[in-house]
């Protein structure tokens, strides 16, 4: 049975309930209540109904995380529409083909960005509506100033807040795509209030929490971050971009902004432990540590809860396709000779689990295969990509539709997975999900590239490493730096490689493709 | 006469963040931060070392794109703070 409540409808009543509450904050800088919130985000949905956006449509956020972008998704929400957040800090062209490729009717942009997105989506011969929001100004008073702008141009009637069918999407976020081209991961409203309401009944959040929002709003930790607390009255504590890759800084900000709930994926978290100072700051307040994304490497986690005793701590898994679907509670103190990674644990109470071979049959506890999900969290399928969808699912008997995590687990008797692998060639760094094949992609772009493949290795201080291995028909190959930089201007940092090494040519099999078994040796 | 500071700072990166790399292509206004060289862990190693060579101390909201996105800069900001640093 589903669920017909809409994602905004649970932070509008919040917002009925204690309009006083405090509702976002923007450390050091502003912040704002419910009831102001909810007043912006309508100001701003009359505006995009007034520029014709309505429901089924797609608005993008091409925003650094703030008040704004906050107000942004819930007006695209209550107008009925889409929020698909884009990565403001990746390359114009990236955010261009996303904007571009789902048909945005109307983005909101930060306007000092705005003139090269604008140069990039022109090239792609798309023309969104721009509205344009100074980023400068904080505690939502940029987009407010932009409003008013608007509104001296033409008024906007007052419309009301849409009742969005249980099926009705509610927000795209764009993953890294095989292909070399990000791919949208199309999530309903019924997608996301089951997860949310997963939340509500597992982690027992109250108005008196303070979340951190570490994630960037295109990832899916973002979900929790935003959705849980607002639909529980809770404060939502935004962590800019550079303070939240800064462990001294951000030890300090966790501690002065009296966060009870984290969630982040474990790379930064091993960063706190190692360099962030955490002794000399008080976490009383601090309740609960969530972390997702990837494998957190046993001897951070360790160093990290001797650290931060109190909490409770949670390792959720899943992919951006179903959000969180396995959770597992660690067991304090993590014992000195554990070195395995802890397991992923049981699915989540809104889903379903089994784990397959490669032709589909159930395998039994203790052999390992590949992990699906079926259940009310599960996406609606890759936008526009009807083939790539397809073979994301298997339907079984019952006529459930199953999706294909490309994970593979193994099971205790009692239904607890542990993660082994992936099926592919897609890997996690810092949490996000790359594609070996888009950097590979990306890498081809560059004129002096003739052969390019990406390979992922396991290490120790970084999590993983990832080498590219290329090969150039002119003489004169791009020094390191000069490629470092080509690959900073067309890939988001997190997919450039940390190693770079050239080859006269790369090895290839039989059937003359490249033989990533034999470049993996030469390492 | 070439900046020994300078220099310094230039030898732990090559060595650290870009071996086997010809020494001039590092030159003083390669970006290091935006041009993909340094990523948040290998910012964290230079500030680690700096503070530890020059006796300096850095804060944290001086750690950013702006003070460290090339060798001027860096060399500017260490002498900011220690202006006997060589």
């Amino acid at each position: 049975m589903g669920t017909h409540v809409c994602l905004h409808e649970l932070f509008m009543a919040s917002a009925r309930r204690s309009p006083q509450a405090v509702a976002v904050v923007e450390p050091g800088q502003g912040s704002i209540s419910y009831g102001q919130l909810d007043a912006l985000s309508d100001r701003l949905r009359d505006r995009l109904a007034e520029l014709g956006v309505g429901r089924g449509d797609c608005v993008g956020l091409f925003l650094r995380k703030s008040i704004d972008s906050v107000a942004t998704l819930l007006a695209a929400l209550k107008v009925g529409a889409t929020y698909v957040p884009i990565d403001a800090g990746a390359p114009a062209a990236r955010g261009a083909y996303i904007l571009h490729n789902c048909s945005v009717k109307v983005a909101v942009v930060e306007a000092a960005l705005a003139d090269k997105l604008g140069a990039a989506l022109a090239d792609l011969g798309a023309a969104p509506t721009l509205l344009t929001v100074d980023a400068s100004l904080a505690g939502g008073a940029g987009l407010l100033a932009a409003l008013a702008e608007a509104d001296q141009r033409a008024s906007a009637p007052v419309v009301d807040s849409a009742a969005s069918d249980a099926g009705d999407l509610a927000y795209i976020l764009y993953t890294s795509g095989s292909t070399g081209q990000p791919k949208g991961v199309m999530l309903s409203h019924e997608n996301a209030v089951s997860f949310v309401d997963w939340c509500s009944e597992t982690f027992a959040p109250t108005s008196a929490d303070r979340f951190s929002s570490h994630a960037p709003f295109h990832f899916d930790l973002s979900i929790l971050d935003i959705h849980v607390c607002l639909k529980h009255g809770a404060t939502l504590v935004l962590i800019d971009e550079d303070i939240g890759k800064d462990a001294p800084r951000l030890a300090q900000l966790i501690a002065d902004e009296r966060i009870s709930i984290w969630y982040s994926a474990p790379s930064i978290l091993a960063l706190l432990a190692q360099f962030g100072g955490l002794a000399k700051h008080d976490y009383g307040a601090l309740r609960q540590v969530l972390f997702a994304g990837e494998v957190f490497a046993v001897k951070h986690l360790r160093a990290l809860c001797e650290l931060w005793p109190t909490p409770r701590y949670f390792n959720l898994y899943g992919p951006t396709e179903t959000n969180v679907c396995t959770w597992h509670e660690i067991p304090l103190p993590v014992p000195p000779e554990r070195n395995t990674p802890y397991p992923i644990g049981q699915v989540c109470s809104h889903l379903r689990a089994r784990v397959v071979d490669e032709s589909g049959a159930a395998v039994a506890a203790g052999g390992e295969g590949e992990l699906c999900i079926a259940g009310a969290g599960v996406m609606r399928g890759y936008w526009a990509l009807p083939e790539q969808t397809a073979k994301g699912f298997f339907s079984d008997a019952d006529g459930s539709a199953w999706y294909r995590t490309g994970d593979i687990v193994s099971a205790t008797d009692d239904a607890c997975y542990t993660y082994r692998g992936r099926r592919d060639r897609m890997v996690k760094r810092r949490g996000y999900r790359v594609e070996l094949g888009e950097i590979e992609a990306g890498l081809y772009r560059h004129a002096k590239v003739k052969e390019a493949a990406v390979l992922a290795f396991a290490d120790e201080q970084a999590g993983l490493s990832i080498t590219a291995f290329l090969s150039s028909d002119d003489a004169k190959r791009p020094s390191l730096i000069e490629i470092k930089r080509f690959c900073a201007e067309n890939l988001p940092l997190y997919m450039i490689p940390d190693k770079f090494s050239w080859l006269d040519s790369l090895p290839k099999t039989s059937t003359d493709k490249i033989d990533y078994q034999r470049l993996k040796e030469l390492r | 006469m070439p900046d020994q500071l300078m220099q310094k700072i230039k030898n732990f990166i090559m060595e650290e963040f870009l071996p086997g790399e010809d020494a001039d292509e590092l030159t003083e206004t390669t970006p290091l931060i935006s041009g993909g060289i340094l990523d948040s862990i290998a910012t964290l190693k230079l500030v680690m070392f700096v503070e530890e060579q020059y006796g300096v101390n850095f804060e944290p909201h001086e750690v950013d794109k702006e003070n460290l996105d090339n060798l001027v800069s860096i060399v500017r900001l260490i002498r900011a703070k220690n202006p006997s640093a060589a």
